[in-house]
């Protein structure tokens, strides 16, 4: 075999230069063959690039276009690769990826996604090819149920009970659908799957279809992730050439056919009812349940919804068995869970670790701690819908029961993790303004409960708030959880539950003494030079976009209050540390 | 507008229905259609495609309104895409978004006087690893605070 030099080429690692430095290769001349494959996870140390020889691959991040310089020339004249900058086996990388599991994420940043022939080699179809050539579609299903796997979209319904309702319903054609409208900001877990291994989510559909008898199917992805679409478009084309997909798959009577569906930007879409509405082509609006899909789905047929990273699980159910999977336990959660890891956090990236791991192990041996240095706050957890686990939780298990019973969820994935520069209060008035905007109107509590939550939100966050806001918040919370038809609205208010639950102290600060304690609402900090500091560089006042800083050279500068727009620009700027928030 | 346009626009509703299919459940994709090419739904055409499917034009303004892909104005020469994940949030996005908000003297959804900036904020780029993110056009920009955003606002502005 040839060496062979890969880029790591997802949305994220391009947009932080991936793309540049496959150019660069690519011009370079390189004498082995260039190849790009997508996330593998390690978003900090992006862009990478692998070098692959006799002696193995060699994971190289952190290269710009200099040290792809370097690379090149190695690569070129065959003498000894760099030792610097090899991400996997250095004491960070070691530490990121030792308590890794990796099973949905596989094949991410492994293969070349847009080669079916790469995932082939991998094993992929082996499990679908088992299922067709020897298993009935009951055991099937009874493998997945045993396998233990539940819904990893955030409810965590178990899946072969799921598909056993699909499969006993008596209507056809029945529809199959692949939730792909990752919609929680901070979470980006369903969409490294898509672009990283789409073959992998085709596979698991087709078993699902096996087990089913469902004839057609639908990957829901939103618009925003223009990549992942192509990618699985090319995917799709690709398995139909190789009778994978479509009538008679490798020459039996079972026939699906898989199509992906754009969605326009709406978040309650990833509620079923809401995404079915919209895959038939009207206003995404949530139905009342039952008829629950598995008996009246898309055009009123029976359709079993998961999503992408269920999916993508299991091709490795059904070539391994069961207990290769459940093997990964903790009390009633089973396997692996992705989590995409974000905020103020050292190792950006996405992760998959086995069921059990505490979110500390997560946050601070995998994720590598605080990257400010200042002392981790809080983790945030199912986004939207779900809340703020505290730093005094962290030795929270990863299992669907210990984190609701913190208040949060476990999600669809997203982690993000906040310091003491991140003010709760202006936490939950951001989701709330998130929900407050996706509501889709339907549910008067829903569409009128968040406006009121959010009005006092803001008016606590711009040092207005009395002290009855908080039982305000708390009553409104409870009816509009209550009378709301959907997960949106019924979820909407834990941002606000588990940040008064946890950081009640910080809502006080605001609404009695004025004051944000982590220094984040505008109306309530002023930014001052502190003297003892400030050298006179005047760096500040030069940055300042409203020329409110004056100062001589190297004399003490002062702020003008009246004119300072408390953008923090200066803050920013300045090298001394010397402007402090009161 | 002159009766050429109207055929204009009869013709390219009809290469669009064309293109994508005329079922009900085409909507949404015969509304981003329309977005590709123009950049936003014009009425014309919007009214056009719904002669042209046999469906009442508040069927497509129904969906359309309801999503927020969906444009009605046109937009300028560069669309400025600011991040609000809770990523970018957390890391700052909100100070990203008032140096453009103030530099530009527009307010999320509208576009300069001079056409050349249009600007609007989206709930995740899924780029978190390097927040808080810009989407500038096709270009991703990370990492970003308001001095950084200032100088790559004025390469824009100067004609990249």
């Amino acid at each position: 075999m040839g060496n062979r030099v890969i880029v790591g080429m997802g949305s994220c690692g391009i947009a932080a230069g991936a793309k540049a430095v496959y150019d660069q290769l690519e011009k370079a001349d390189l004498g082995a063959e260039l190849c790009m494959t997508s996330c593998v996870g390690m978003c900090y140390a992006e862009p990478i690039v692998e070098v692959e020889n006799e002696a193995g691959r060699i994971m190289y991040g952190y290269v710009d276009s200099k040290f792809a310089e370097v690379l090149i020339q190695s690569v070129k004249s065959g003498s000894e690769l760099p030792a610097e900058n090899r991400i996997k086996e250095d004491e960070e990388g070691k530490k990121y990826l030792d308590r890794q599991v990796k099973i949905a994420l596989k094949n991410c940043g492994v293969i070349d996604p847009e080669s079916i022939d790469e995932y082939i080699a991998e094993g992929g179809y082996e499990g679908i090819k088992k299922c067709i050539s020897s298993m009935k579609p009951e055991e099937v299903i009874e493998a997945v149920k045993e396998s233990g796997l539940r819904g990893r979209g955030g409810a965590g319904f178990t899946t072969g009970v799921k598909w056993s309702f699909l499969a006993g319903a008596k209507n056809n054609p029945k529809y199959l659908v692949c939730n792909a409208d990752e919609g929680d900001p901070g979470a980006f877990m369903d969409r490294a799957v898509l672009e990283g291994d789409p073959h992998a989510v085709i596979e698991g559909m087709l078993t699902a279809a096996y087990a089913t008898g469902a004839s057609f199917g639908y990957v829901y992805c939103r618009a925003e992730y223009p990549l992942a679409i192509k990618r699985l478009e090319k995917a799709i084309v690709d398995a139909k050439a190789k009778n994978l997909l479509g009538d008679n798959i490798l020459g039996s009577d079972f026939s699906f056919n898989l199509k992906v569906k754009e969605g326009a930007g709406a978040f309650v879409c990833g509620e079923e009812t809401a995404l079915m509405a919209s895959i038939e082509g009207r206003r995404g609006m949530p139905a009342l349940r039952p008829p629950f899909p598995a008996e009246a789905g898309i055009n009123a047929k029976p359709t079993n919804i998961n999503n992408v990273e269920t999916y993508a699980n299991v091709p490795f159910i059904m070539r391994e068995g069961p207990a290769a999977f459940n093997k990964y336990r903790y009390e009633k959660s089973i396997g692996t869970k992705v989590f995409a890891l974000a905020g103020k956090i050292k190792r950006v990236g996405l992760v998959e670790v086995p069921m059990g791991l505490t979110l500390r192990e997560v946050i601070e041996e995998i994720g590598g701690g605080s990257s400010t240095g200042r002392p981790l706050k809080a983790v945030q957890m199912g986004g939207p819908a779900g809340g703020c686990i505290p730093e005094s939780l962290f030795d929270t298990p990863i299992d669907y029961d210990a984190i609701n019973a913190t208040g949060a969820i476990m999600g669809s994935g997203g982690m993000v993790v906040m310091d003491d520069q991140t003010c709760m209060v202006d936490v939950a008035r951001y989701f709330l303004n998130f929900t407050q905007k996706e509501s889709c109107g339907k549910c008067t509590f829903c569409r009128i409960g968040t406006k009121r939550m959010l009005e006092i939100l803001t008016r606590i966050t711009e040092g207005k708030g009395v002290e009855s806001d908080i039982s305000l918040l708390e009553e409104l919370a409870g009816h509009v959880s209550k009378t709301s038809l959907c997960g949106l609205g019924q979820l909407a208010p834990n941002p606000v539950l588990t940040t008064l639950k946890y950081f009640r102290d910080e809502y006080e600060a605001h609404i009695k003494d004025k004051k944000c304690p982590a220094g984040v609402c505008k109306p309530l900090i002023t930014f001052k030079i502190n003297p003892d500091k400030c050298v006179g560089c005047t760096a500040c006042a030069k940055a300042c976009p409203t020329k409110c800083i004056s100062g001589e050279r190297k004399e003490v500068h002062v702020i003008d209050q009246e004119k300072c727009v408390k953008c923090g620009i200066c803050r920013d700027t300045c090298k001394f540390d010397a402007i402090d928030i009161d | 507008m002159s009766c050429a346009d109207c055929g204009n626009i009869a013709k390219e509703a009809r290469e669009i229905v064309a293109e994508v299919g005329s079922e009900p459940e085409k909507v949404i994709p015969l509304l981003q259609e329309i977005q590709n090419r123009h950049g936003y739904l014009s009425q014309e055409l919007v009214e056009a495609v719904a002669e042209e499917i046999k469906l009442p034009v508040s069927r497509l303004y129904g969906v359309a309104t309801f999503y927020s892909q969906f444009r009605f104005e046109p937009i300028g020469k560069n669309l400025i895409k600011v991040c609000k994940g809770t990523a970018c949030h957390v890391a700052g996005a909100e100070k990203v978004y008032s140096i453009i908000s103030e530099k530009l003297g527009i307010e999320e959804g509208e576009t300069t006087d001079d056409q050349l900036f249009t600007l609007e904020s989206v709930a995740c780029l899924g780029c978190c690893s390097l927040a808080p993110v810009v989407m500038i056009n096709d270009s991703i920009y990370g990492k970003l605070n308001p001095a950084k955003m200032g100088k790559i606002l004025k390469e824009y502005a100067d004609g990249k």
